[in-house]
């Protein structure tokens, strides 16, 4: 504990410290010397190019790629062109850009995925330096090519490639140039001399950093800040500007006065932080240069690399791995020397209770005097997570659970959190992970990329493990962990598909949510049908099978999962889709064993190919539906001989379905067609296509009596309708005497008060008042009310002693014109109901 | 607005409102000027969703009706096409784009499917080389409507016909999409009943979509404690009796769309306007029908009969509510009455409106053919002859009454009846051809096909059985104090409602000898729920079951389940959705096949 700050180094009003990360594993014959490297930030992977300018093919250069603590991932010759430069994307792939502006795309297991070009212009001039560079937008490529010139990809993945307008003056390489992120835009800063430019989509625009030292003449070196804030100049002067990438503010200007070229010059910033640093490498020496004229020197003892992070700066060589940083504020308040922080009295408050001293006490009474215990704790916590080493992160939690004791609503989140978070980045920590990742980082990129980033590396286990351990919703942890997982095993040649199938159910059971139709494309992809097909069998939602099983030509899988998913449209979709891929004959024949496609198909066939339809029907050999078919057919014919001989397809096809009914039926109106095709001819009366009832009305309208006669024996209609219709046809026509006549022909099968009822609504009293003395009994008080004789009615209800039949007279006389009638009925009344 | 959603045991307006956030969320997607070309059809549904206002807030400035050739001009950035997925409808898109008028100023297309995109629809699109034309193809996914505090429809008119008749069944998949949407807003639901073909579909298709949707599902609390799906075909006999209750009546009546009912005007006219001029409204009176009215939703389920008793009490208080006037005489007294005062005028016209519904509806109902039908229908419900040709029916076809009400009766005595004898149906379906023409040979055959004519098999016509058992006929119904649910239709008691009840007391084991009798299988599934989300019920609190009705419900049984949720002992509240609110007239239209007119 006590040599916590052995490895600070004062800087104007900071600390900075060097905090050993690990101890390399790998063993590099040649040191870093001779190769292109390239590390990936938040503690990615570190790739190698060995001999990266050699051409014979002889001795072919050696790619490496190894984590971050040194453990080889991969390795392999490289057998394409000649490399530029090597970078890592958001996503961790590594990107090779060769001379010609091809750049090739490896996983970081050294997989190759993609290539893609930078361009003509690019592979016509060739690339002279290339830089790789993180946006929002992901991940950029820039190029300078031989013909001094800048191309830009500000996203790979979508690549839209742009030239940069000419830096006027330019004929050699320029001395440096870095890429900046402003306004949404990528640009490029070009020092030419003592000359700057920005160059933007469409202009280059001069620039000058306010207050830059006189005495330089050229700018030598140049690095922007990893959130493209700030930007620090060398000169060859010595002299360091720093100041904002928009160079309109200058920060601080240092003179270092060492005047050779440097290797690399990095940002070294915590975010927020009120200091600003700039890391910068000799061949031996490390300078730190801040905001005051001291500067902090370290000197190395091997070629070195600096990798930026957001907030510090890595360097590796050959035997180690370091990371410089700005001492945090919580860490300096607890731990420097004489510090009085509420902090570092807690700490000094905890070791002198597990001493079990009454110092203790005391250490906690001024803490608490000043009100500041929550404050305290707060800073344990906080410190812990900056520090590296478990047993100091350890120190500092217990010393912030020994002052929550004393605390009575301090919320527990921040402590429990940071346990949490802690125990994952020391487990990704672990050299055999090799992920140093500070806390600051992991907040940063968040538990999805870092999940992301361990399946990278297939380390499902782990990945799961984190999961499960921040308890992550399973749809976003474990079951995606578990699809990378089975998506890498079914690539696993060695295996069968059984026991691959087996396996990969097995461990996917228990998640929810997981898409198996996507680790069956994978398997497929792979020329793996017969395991694809296996593994569709446990996906779930079986709309997700269907466009699969299509591509892969199962067919009728394909549709009884379309089924199986009730989605008709997928139905559809498959159906229409076999219908194009087979055969008539076998098309029909496969729908007939999915009665429920076949049925939408019908659906479909009924609203846009009829014809079809019958083809349909026919094979299924069923007549009711051809029946059902032709008679809507001869709907659709205007001639009559094809109308009639569609009804005579109908007639056979509904004594097949031995549908005897529908067939006498159809006959009967084949028959009633022609009759009134040959009426309509002789009397130029229009009858065609009216109902057989609509046909005798029409007759007996324009006197056509016998006609009429002979279609009611024709078609033995029964008497009543007969009785019926020709009342009431007679009736709207007023042929008064031809009704009498009719009434008078023999016995109403339908009795005389339809005869009273229909001369009433016809508002023919005195016709009506004929038929009244002949309707029965028991509806005779009715028809006296329909003519409207109350005398009467009262005579034929008293008579009859039916009080309902009473009540109903009653209810139409009125209390002061009848009051006689009244009177009688009402005695009546009182009589019927006491019987 | 739609207040009246929130007030129910469920509070449905979050459906609703989740429902216009999305409509909100995809008119901003086109952004700019635009015009919606309509699908009709969907008009009527979308307008329980959004008034015009809403569109309107979002940029919508025309609104066109699809039909072919090419869409009026309009000087807007964006045409919206909303449409249902149908093949018919694509083609007139397609006609319409491709003669877009070139000279313009091009205008961005869009579609939106409702309520689900089509793979079917895109290639046909395609085909008709259009596809790429559109910026936007998306879908809405408007399965379950709600239609009032407690109701949700799909307004899908031929689901029925569409599931029972012609075996599609596109409507049952956005059945339980539409259920598992109220899952995700209303948590799991932990029991599911059923009974019927459909049912099991839906209840398969619900629990193979909770598997595919697992770990997708943020947990919540259940309000539903159970689902129970019936399917139309369970009931065939329930739709085709005439419903007895007020709305019921006005939807046999006049019949109410989308909440709207349409009115002869006359006996709307303002008062006013009878001193100024004679001319009497022409245009129908579009009245809208649902709880924010309060009136309406206290006497909506109330048998018609006790509606005139209902109307003129509330006349009375409505009356002294403006007799107070007289009786304030300090400034504060007036104030408070004048406060008052929107809302008794509000009450005033409200009950004039239903005061001259119901005059219209009484001289309906007290005419001698609606009591001579009722008889009929009440004695096809009791058994008595249902065997033998029915008189009334005979006399109705001999005088070509509306072939509508015949096919009811006969429908309805069939259903009664387990079945006709062959020569009995053949009968009925002579006479019918013979009056009304050859051509509804195909209606005949449809209804054949679901059920409702059918030959009578050699088994013995259990409907007795049935009626007994679930005691469908109630003698000594109480119309104006009703204390079982057969006072909807005055004695008959609607099998449907009473399988429901049932259910929740004492159970449907009880009656597994019926339930056998009944079409399809009748099941039970249960749906396990995240840990910690069991609800704890209160000491009295009531259970709530969501009673899923596939393939059509009428106002009658509605009115019986809200008149169930009331009872003070029956412990559990109904919210009721179904496919669509049918009456037996509109049922048995759907059903219907109109072969197209010969062209001379």
């Amino acid at each position: 504990m006590a040599f916590v700050t052995a490895n600070w180094n004062p800087l104007g009003e900071a600390f900075y410290r060097k905090v050993e990360l690990f101890d390399m594993s790998w063993t590099l014959k040649e040191g870093l010397r001779e190769c292109l490297i390239a590390a990936a930030p938040y503690g990615g992977p570190i790739a190698l190019l060995k001999g990266f300018q050699r051409r014979s093919p002889s001795t072919r250069p050696q790619l490496e790629i190894y984590s971050s603590s040194g453990v080889p991932m991969a390795s392999f010759p490289w057998k394409s062109g000649l490399v530029k430069q090597l970078g890592w994307t958001v996503s961790d792939d590594l990107l090779c850009v060769q001379e010609d502006g091809t750049v090739l795309v490896y996983d970081l297991l050294g997989g190759f995925k993609r290539h893609f070009s930078m361009g003509n212009e690019v592979s016509q001039s060739q690339v002279m330096e290339t830089k790789i560079f993180h946006s929002p937008y992901g991940t950029g490529v820039a190029i300078l090519t031989g013909a001094l010139r800048f191309t830009l990809a500000t996203n790979i993945d979508d690549i839209k490639l742009r030239r940069l307008p000419e830096v006027p003056g330019l004929d050699g390489a320029p001395t440096c140039w870095a890429v900046l992120s402003q306004d949404r835009q990528s640009k490029v800063l070009v020092a030419n001399g003592s000359h700057l430019f920005i160059l933007d989509n469409t202009s280059c625009t001069p620039v000058t950093p306010p207050g830059l030292s006189p005495q330089a003449s050229s700018v030598l070196h140049m690095c922007v800040s990893f959130s493209y804030k700030y930007l620090a100049l060398l000169t060859d002067s010595g002299h360091v500007w720093m100041g904002t990438s928009n160079l309109k503010e200058k920060v601080s200007e240092v003179d270092t006065s060492i005047r050779t070229p440097p290797k690399q010059m990095a940002w070294c910033r915590r975010p927020k932080s009120q200091q600003s640093s700039v890391v910068i490498m000799w061949d031996r020496l490390l300078l730190v240069v801040g905001e005051c004229k001291e500067t902090i020197q370290y000197l190395l003892d091997s070629d070195s690399v600096l990798v930026p992070e957001m907030d510090g700066v890595r360097i590796i060589n050959e035997t180690h791995h370091e990371l410089l940083q700005e001492v945090p504020v919580a860490c300096e308040e607890i731990f420097k020397i004489a510090s009085m922080a509420p902090g570092a009295l807690l700490l000094e408050a905890h070791k002198e209770y597990e001493k079990e001293s009454q110092k203790a006490d005391e250490y906690l009474r001024e803490i608490k005097e000043q009100n500041l215990l929550a404050e305290a704790v707060k800073q344990c916590v906080e410190a812990a997570g900056h520090e590296y080493e478990p047993e100091t992160q350890k120190t500092l939690l217990r010393a912030a659970s020994f002052g929550k004791c004393f605390l009575s609503n301090f919320p527990p989140e921040l402590f429990v959190s940071m346990c949490r978070d802690l125990r994952v980045l020391n487990a990704v920590r672990d050299y055999t992970v090799g992920m140093p990742l500070t806390h600051t980082q992991f907040k940063q990129m968040t538990i999805q990329v870092l999940i992301d980033r361990l399946v990278h590396r297939k380390l499902y286990p782990l990945a799961i493990e984190v999961c499960r351990y921040l308890k992550t919703p399973e749809y976003q942890g474990v079951s995606r962990v578990l699809k990378h997982w089975a998506c890498y095993k079914v690539q696993q040649r060695e295996e069968s598909d059984e026991v691959i199938a087996r396996t990969v159910n097995m461990r996917l059971a228990d998640a929810s949510g997981i898409s198996y139709s996507e680790i069956a494309t994978k398997a497929y992809e792979s020329g793996r049908t017969e395991l694809a097909i296996k593994l569709l069998e446990y996906e779930p939602r079986s709309g997700e099978q269907v466009p699969l099983l299509l591509k892969m030509k199962k067919s009728p899988l394909a549709l009884s999962k379309a089924i199986e998913s009730g989605d008709t449209d997928l139905v559809y979709t498959v159906v229409m889709y076999l219908k194009n891929e087979l055969n008539r004959g076998d098309f029909f024949m496969m729908l007939r064993n999915q009665p429920v496609a076949l049925s939408l198909y019908r659906q479909f066939c009924k609203h846009q190919e009829l014809d079809t339809l019958k083809d349909l029907f026919n094979q299924d050999d069923d007549h009711q539906e051809l029946g059902n078919y032709y008679v809507k057919a001869s709907y659709k014919e205007p001639r009559l001989e094809a109308r009639v001989s569609l009804l005579q397809s109908a007639v056979d096809e509904f004594y097949k379905a031995k549908n005897e009914f529908a067939a006498k039926a159809t006959e009967e109106e084949m028959r009633l067609l022609r009759f009134q095709r040959k009426l309509e001819e002789e009397k130029s009366e229009p009858l065609v296509g009216f109902s057989l009832h609509d046909t005798i009305t029409a007759l007996l309208s324009v006197g056509l009596h016998k006609h009429a006669e002979q279609l009611y024996k024709d078609f033995r209609v029964s008497d009543k309708r007969f009785w019926w219709l020709k009342l009431k046809a007679l009736a709207e026509k007023g042929d008064w005497e031809e009704l009498e006549k009719f009434a008078k022909s023999k016995k109403s099968p339908i009795g005389y008060l339809p005869f009273v009822e229909v001369c009433i609504k016809h508002h023919n009293k005195h016709e009506a008042s004929k038929y009244v003395s002949r309707v029965t009994p028991e509806q005779k008080v009715k028809a006296h009310l329909a003519v409207g004789d109350l005398q009467s009615a009262t005579e034929a209800a008293i008579e009859r002693r039916n009080e309902s039949e009473i009540i109903t007279v009653l209810s139409r006389c009125s209390a002061t014109t009848d009051v006689i009638l009244v009177e009688r009925l009402n005695r009546a009344k009182a009589t019927a109901a006491k019987k | 607005m739609a207040s009246h959603l929130s007030y129910g045991r469920v509070n449905l307006n979050i459906l609703r409102e989740a429902a216009r956030r999305d409509l909100r969320e995809f008119l901003d997607k086109c952004s700019g000027s635009k015009a919606i070309v309509w699908d009709e059809y969907l008009t009527g549904p979308f307008g329980l969703i959004a008034q015009y206002s809403l569109l309107k807030e979002h940029e919508v400035e025309k609104m066109f009706t699809l039909k072919g050739g090419h869409i009026p001009s309009a000087a807007v950035k964006n045409i919206v096409f909303f449409v249902r997925p149908r093949l018919e409808l694509m083609d007139i898109i397609a006609e319409n784009v491709a003669s877009e008028d070139k000279l313009q100023p091009p205008r961005d297309f869009h579609i939106l499917f409702v309520p689900r995109r089509s793979l079917l629809c895109e290639q046909r699109l395609k085909e008709k080389g259009v596809l790429n034309s559109f910026t936007n193809i998306d879908e809405y996914i408007l399965d379950l409507i709600p239609y009032d505090s407690d109701l949700l429809s799909m307004e899908s008119e031929n689901s029925f016909r569409e599931c029972y008749l012609e075996n599609d069944q596109t409507s049952l998949y956005h059945t339980a999409k539409g259920l598992m949407t109220l899952q995700a807003l209303y948590g799991t639901i932990p029991q599911i009943f059923g009974k019927g073909e459909c049912a099991r579909h839906v209840a398969n298709m619900m629990l193979r979509m909770k598997r595919e949707f697992a770990g997708t599902l943020i947990p919540t609390l259940p309000v539903f404690d159970t689902l129970l799906l019936l399917d139309r075909n369970v009931d065939l006999l329930t739709p085709l009796a005439t419903q007895l209750t007020y709305e019921g009546l006005i939807d046999e009546v006049y019949g109410i769309t989308n909440g709207y009912v349409k009115l002869p005007p006359e006996k709307f006219a303002q008062k006013k306007q009878e001193e100024g001029g004679k001319d009497l409204p022409t245009e129908p009176k579009k009245l809208q029908l649902n709880s924010a009215e309060e009136l309406y939703a206290e006497i909506r389920d109330k048998n018609f009969n006790a509606v005139g008793a209902a109307l003129s009490k509330k006349a009375k208080i409505i009356s002294a509510a403006f007799e107070e006037r007289h009786n304030a005489k300090t400034v504060g007294e007036i104030k408070q009455f004048v406060s008052q005062l929107p809302h008794m005028q509000a009450a005033r016209s409200s009950l004039a409106n239903h005061t001259s519904i119901a005059e219209l509806i009484k001289d309906i109902t007290t005419s001698e053919v609606f009591f001579d039908n009722l008889t009929v229908e009440q004695e096809f419900m009791t058994g008595v002859d249902t065997d033998k040709v029915c008189m009334y029916i005979e006399d109705c076809i001999a005088q070509k009454d509306p072939l509508i009400k015949i096919l009811r009766l006969v429908c309805m005595q069939s259903v009664c009846n387990n079945g006709l004898k062959q020569k009995l149906l053949d009968y009925y379906k002579r006479e019918i051809l013979q009056t009304y023409g050859y051509e509804h040979i195909l209606t005949l055959n449809n209804l054949e096909k679901v059920g409702l004519l059918k030959p009578q098999s050699t088994m013995r016509n259990n409907y007795p059985t049935i009626r007994k058992t679930l005691k469908l006929w109630m003698e000594d119904t109480n119309e104006q104090n009703p204390n079982d649910i057969s006072y909807v239709y005055s004695g008959y008691a609607p099998l449907s409602v009473r399988l429901t009840q049932l259910l929740a007391r004492p159970g449907w084991r009880s009656i597994e000898e019926v339930l056998k009798m009944l079409p399809g299988p009748h099941f039970e599934e249960r749906q396990q729920l995240p840990a910690g989300l069991h609800k704890k019920r209160q000491p009295g609190e009531n259970r709530t079951t969501l009673v899923f009705f596939l393939g059509g419900v009428t106002y009658a049984e509605v009115a019986a389940l809200r008149f169930l949720s009331q009872m003070e002992d029956s412990g559990t509240e109904y919210i009721i959705a179904t496919t669509k609110l049918i009456n037996g007239t509109s049922w048995i239209k759907s059903l219907m096949d109109h072969p197209e007119a010969p062209l001379f």
